[in-house]
């Protein structure tokens, strides 16, 4: 390994045999709220790797979903229960997905691209909920899944899944880290101020927003599956707009600085979640809403700015450049 | 033959609801450059105000001929009300922004009207068949249709109209060109850019709330309604081109005949059908079908 390990990664490091410990100590409920979220936690990942480009994507469910599904399809049609062939499987169908995809996406900006991305994931969710052999709209359960051979059961296998879990997820984060640090991460920030300006420095946007878009396809597809095992049940609901549209307020949130923040966002808005509809069930999204409202509007850059802000007070004032007149 | 006209006389039915229900979209568009995902809340307002107010009225008894006043009242009050709050009271803070992050703030506003609604209503279903079967059905080759969903289809029509003759042979409509085409010339010129925007934004939500309310009395009024309509809005309005009343007709015309050949033909294809031809349609015009070319900003 070349490159060091820079704070954000020493820091994720540190947080998981901690987050394993979690398992052990705290109540089993908690635990699973807590393994549930590590899968979402990727897909808002992969939404907030895309908004670094300025590209809101309302569709990210999809990859969701098809990780889902393809770990499901194959346990259901194939038999395969191991576990790291059914992740696999969700990699590749999002590689092959999204590589595709990618080419008419990579057009286009904007509102454009939220809207495409959404009407892609409504596709899947139509067609999802058409097909009979996949249960409709009721979707249908994995099994417990087994590891190279072996087939743990009851605690045994929780807390192997959750290990899994937890080492994957923070796998994924680093990556994703060192990709916001690469070149086309940088890149991605150019496009985002002023994209016809770095076609004139000689890259190509559009091969920079199609690999960031299959990137993020393919950790959403990583948190699909890593969602769907602990449940054990996969449904279209996961590629509806409005499961999209939580990974989104996830990322506005908890901000687009650091990638450690979406994690911290998802885990939050889970735990407030739990208490919100257990207390007045009607007014979650109420909740939800005005959160967003007022984080655009009073933070713009996310809880996460409030972090960074004691340090370089100077910095924010020249990000916010006054919009060209129309 | 048979097919053909049911194919025909449903597509028709389902564009005018489409355009009814996608119109006020394209209108904000045009003239704020916000996507409002709040408008699939603006629908369902008007859709359980309307359902509910009939429920309420053909309780008394008394005959169900004025619950045709009904809902164009309870969509006017519904949309104007839900309008005016929101544009004053959030989007007039927010103007200038950047045009996504207008859809986050939309979309915050639209969950929010989400519980509002669910607040007032309930979690229930509300059905308000009545004013549907009214003036009973007529048949056409042997297939019984509501002249309600004739109803609607002039209603779309005359709203479509309205919309073209306002906009063109008014002053009021020429102003409002001029905002749309320069909002910093047209207010140093002396127009009242805000007031179009309040006036633009509550037209908008209350022709939202009339494609909800009228919908009503052949639907189950039940939550999330509301998230259900704004992507088949987005796809109408994307086909057409988004900003363009035309274009949103033509857009209503092709997603409705889109549903309903897939409706009669292959009904599993019913729910995708209607994002693949959208999808097709942008691989070919990325930007709608009478979308204005944009110049890209250095």
């Amino acid at each position: 390994m070349t490159k060091h390990l820079d704070r954000t990664e020493i820091g994720l490091l540190i947080a998981l045999p901690f987050l394993i410990l979690v398992a052990f100590v705290l109540p089993k409920w908690i635990v699973n709220y807590v393994h549930v979220s590590m899968g979402t936690v990727l897909v808002a990942l992969g939404v907030m790797i895309q908004m670094r480009a300025g590209l809101v994507s309302f569709g990210q469910g999809l990859y969701f979903c098809v990780g889902g599904y393809a770990a499901g399809m194959m346990a259901k049609f194939l038999g395969i229960t191991d576990f790291f062939v059914l992740l696999a499987s969700g990699i590749i169908a999002a590689l092959i997905l999204s590589g595709l995809l990618g080419f008419l996406l990579r057009r286009y900006r904007e509102i454009f691209y939220a809207m495409l991305t959404l009407a892609v994931s409504m596709i899947l969710f139509g067609l999802l909920s058409s097909i009979e052999e996949l249960g409709s709209t009721d979707g249908f359960n994995l099994p417990t899944p087994s590891y190279l051979g072996w087939n743990p059961e009851g605690e045994t296998s929780r807390l192997t899944l959750y290990t899994l879990t937890c080492v994957i997820a923070v796998g994924c984060a680093i990556a994703l880290n060192r990709f916001l640090k690469s070149p086309i991460g940088y890149v991605n920030e150019a496009i985002r101020e002023n994209e016809l300006r770095v076609e004139y420095l000689g890259t190509s946007a559009h091969q920079a927003v199609h690999l960031t878009y299959v990137l993020a396809a393919v950790v959403s597809a990583i948190g699909g599956v890593l969602w769907a095992l602990p449940l054990g049940h996969v449904d279209p609901e996961m590629t509806n707009w409005t499961t999209s549209g939580q990974f989104v307020f996830v990322s506005i949130l908890s901000g687009t600085g650091n990638i450690a923040a979406p994690m911290i966002g998802t885990f939050i808005l889970e735990i407030v979640r739990v208490y919100a509809v257990e207390f007045s069930p009607n007014t979650w999204q109420m909740i939800l809403g005005t959160v967003m409202l007022l984080t655009i509007i009073f933070l713009p850059k996310g809880l996460w700015s409030l972090l960074t802000k004691k340090k370089k007070p100077k910095k924010s004032a020249g990000a916010k450049a006054p919009a060209a007149g129309e | 033959m048979l097919t053909a006209t049911a194919i025909a006389v449903d597509g028709l039915g389902f564009a005018a609801w489409l355009f009814l229900s996608s119109v006020g979209l394209t209108l904000i568009y045009g003239v704020m450059r916000i996507l409002n995902i709040a408008h699939g809340g603006f629908y369902a307002l008007g859709a359980y105000s309307s359902a509910w107010a009939i429920g309420l009225y053909t309780a008394t008894g008394s005959t169900v001929a004025l619950t045709f006043l009904l809902i164009p009242l309870a969509a006017l009050i519904a949309g104007a009300i839900a309008g005016l709050i929101v544009e004053r009271g959030v989007l007039r803070f927010m103007y200038g922004r950047d045009e996504v992050l207008m859809v986050l703030v939309t979309y915050a506003i639209f969950l929010i009207l989400e519980d509002v609604t669910k607040l007032i209503w309930g979690t229930q279903s509300y059905v308000a068949w009545q004013p549907a079967f009214y003036f009973g059905t007529v048949e056409i080759l042997d297939i019984p249709y509501t002249v309600y969903k004739f109803i609607i289809i002039g209603t779309a029509m005359a709203v479509g109209l309205a919309l073209f003759l306002v906009l063109n042979k008014t002053r009021v409509g020429k102003l409002l060109l001029v905002v749309i085409e320069d909002r910093e010339i047209s207010g140093a010129l002396g127009i009242n850019v805000t007031l179009f925007f309040t006036v633009t934004f509550v037209v908008g939500a209350i022709l939202g709330a009339l494609g909800g309310a009228i919908t009503a009395p052949e639907i189950s009024v039940s939550p999330g309604i509301g998230a259900e309509i704004i992507v088949l809005s987005f796809a109408v309005i994307v086909i057409g081109g988004m900003g363009s009343i035309g274009g949103a007709m033509i857009g209503a015309l092709i997603v409705g005949f889109a549903r309903a050949a897939s409706v009669h033909l292959y009904p599993p294809a019913e729910l995708f059908s209607i994002y693949l031809v959208m999808a097709a349609v942008l691989a070919v015009k990325p930007y709608g079908l009478f979308a204005l070319a944009e110049s890209r900003k250095i």
